[in-house]
């Protein structure tokens, strides 16, 4: 499934945050979406999520949603938004149970998301038991439980330590290589989206407008790979110039809440 | 630096650590007891005004072992529990309907912060007049009393729900009402038995008022009447009595809290 975006405003009261903003997430695509922090990266994200009301513009989604897909456009959220009540497969389920999947379904479902996230042993386990790593391989299972067409993933990795971010990373290429769901990743982080991303999208600081898109050169699993890293830190350091400015003009802007 | 001295490092992190010591309340209140069945014995205190801790107990076994107390017991407990089953049920539903739409709230708020500081015992009296010296006015007494702390302890429950719990369930497609129950309702339970807390004792509170105002059984009458005879010894032993079932309803809340929320 892609995803379209036309010409995309949105004004908080009187504060705009986002003016004219086109791009489109292709098939299988992994966007990234960078930018200074403020500068409207979630309320665009969450825009395209239906969580909040469009204003100008137009979002759109093309084309056939998977097979088994029961919520097509699925986030995956920075600070895990795990129910601290349930367990790791209670979190899951919360996704499935509103639906007419049947028992065994259901079971099937959870059983395999939480194999492939690594948690089998944790089925039962409550979030507050977890490590931020697998707190958010919880948040991921039970986004792919529902089989996406379209994963929305705010900055899901940045409530974690360098260390943990790394094996996620490693996670999520693994997880993508099956299933190529179109996915929208915001991140702040330009290594993330040097290394996670087909496509980044960079945007200039409050109100965001698109102020470049670079598409990542190298295959996702060919990253780590020595006769490529020249390549991809040039793109990083090329990046960071387009954003240094912004991020520091940004930085020293009053806050708005 | 020219000359190596080692000054050794010396630890100044001491004190000002959380901790309890297990014994040290239960040695407390032994002193205490100690002390005041001392100075009864020693003639410090008199004794037609303040009886003995053991004179106390005296009285306390007589009262239960001849029946006369239990009724009083009943009685008190049966108000109490129809007031306060009543005033929750009415309170957590409104602070629900509060928390969740906007036009009730809107309505609500104003009008619950208007009438919460009512002393509720002053409407006993109008209540005696609608529904009879009888059992209703107590109970309305009592129930009202609960509804009010209970409304503004399950809106505020409901209202800390994190929002970013409710998107989420938002996002994966529940339903309002599936929201409600699966995420608002437990995630304010926290909120609604610390509330719970406040609600029991306003209740015990409000039942010896109001036995003490209107009634011939329950623990408040009970007391009065002790009062009344220059039973002092009586009278201390309802006290013990009324704060042994403070103490009970504490526990069984605590014991109700640890299975319930469990996941904290
Ligand atoms: N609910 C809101 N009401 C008013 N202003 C908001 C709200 N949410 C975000 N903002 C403001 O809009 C701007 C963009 O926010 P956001 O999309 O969260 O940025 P980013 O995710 O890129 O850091 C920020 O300046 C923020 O303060
Ligand atoms: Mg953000």
């Amino acid at each position: 499934m892609q995803v379209v975006l036309e010409d995309v405003g949105y004004a908080y009261g009187d504060l705009p945050v986002l003016d004219g903003v086109s791009f489109t997430v292709g098939e299988g695509e992994t966007a990234a979406l960078i930018g200074p922090s403020g500068c409207g990266k979630s309320t665009l994200l969450n825009l395209v999520g239906g969580l909040l009301e469009q204003q100008g513009g137009r979002i759109a989604t093309m084309g056939t949603v998977p097979a088994g897909c029961l919520n097509p456009l699925t986030f995956v959220f920075q600070d895990f938004a795990l129910l601290p009540w349930r367990s790791v497969a209670g979190n899951v389920a919360l996704a499935l149970e509103h639906h007419p999947l049947g028992r065994a379904e259901q079971e099937a479902r959870i059983a395999s998301v939480l194999q492939l996230c690594g948690l089998t042993d944790f089925a039962d386990a409550l979030p507050k038991q977890l490590s931020g790593g697998m707190r958010q391989r919880v948040g991921i299972a039970r986004a792919i439980a529902v089989k996406p067409a379209v994963m929305l993933m705010d900055e899901p990795l940045s409530a974690l330590d360098a260390q943990t971010r790394e094996l996620l990373m490693e996670d999520l290429i693994a997880i993508w290589a099956r299933e190529r769901t179109t996915t929208l990743y915001v991140t702040h982080n330009l290594s993330e989206a040097v290394r996670l991303a087909d496509k980044v999208v960079v945007l200039s600081r409050r109100p965001g407008r698109i102020k470049r898109i670079v598409s990542v050169p190298v295959p996702v699993n060919e990253r780590q790979k020595p006769e490529h890293i020249g390549l991809l830190q040039q793109l990083h350091d090329e990046l960071w110039s387009l954003i240094k400015a912004e991020a520091q003009v940004a930085d020293r802007e009053m806050q708005h809440v | 630096m020219s000359d190596p001295a080692k000054t050794p490092v010396s630890f100044r992190g001491a004190g000002f650590v959380p901790g309890t010591r297990r014994w040290a309340p239960w040695l407390a209140f032994a002193l205490i007891i100690a002390c005041w069945e001392s100075a009864s014995r020693l003639g410090w205190l008199p004794s037609l005004f303040m009886p003995a801790p053991s004179e106390v107990m005296n009285a306390l076994h007589a009262l239960l072992v001849d029946g006369k107390l239990l009724v009083h017991i009943g009685a008190s407990l049966k108000r109490i529990v129809s007031g306060w089953i009543l005033g929750s049920i009415a309170g957590v539903t409104l602070g629900f309907l509060m928390g969740i739409f906007v036009l009730a709230r809107s309505v609500g708020l104003p009008v619950v912060s208007a009438l919460f500081p009512i002393p509720k015992i002053a409407l006993l009296p109008l209540f005696i007049l609608w529904f009879g010296i009888g059992e209703p006015s107590k109970v309305a007494t009592i129930a009202l009393g609960v509804f009010f702390p209970t409304v503004v302890s399950a809106f505020s429950a409901v209202d800390n729900v994190p929002r970013n719990l409710i998107r989420m369930a938002q996002s994966f497609g529940l339903s309002t009402r599936m929201i409600v129950f699966k995420v608002i309702l437990p995630g304010a339970m926290p909120g609604i038995l610390a509330g719970f807390r406040i609600s029991t004792s306003i209740a015990l509170i409000l039942v010896v008022a109001a036995e003490m105002i209107g009634a011939d059984t329950g623990i408040g009458a009970f007391v009065l009447a002790a009062g009344n005879l220059m039973q002092i010894d009586q009278l201390i032993a309802g006290v013990v009595l009324l704060s042994l079932l403070g103490l009970t309803v504490s526990a069984l809340l605590s014991v109700t809290e640890k299975i319930v929320l469990r996941w904290r």
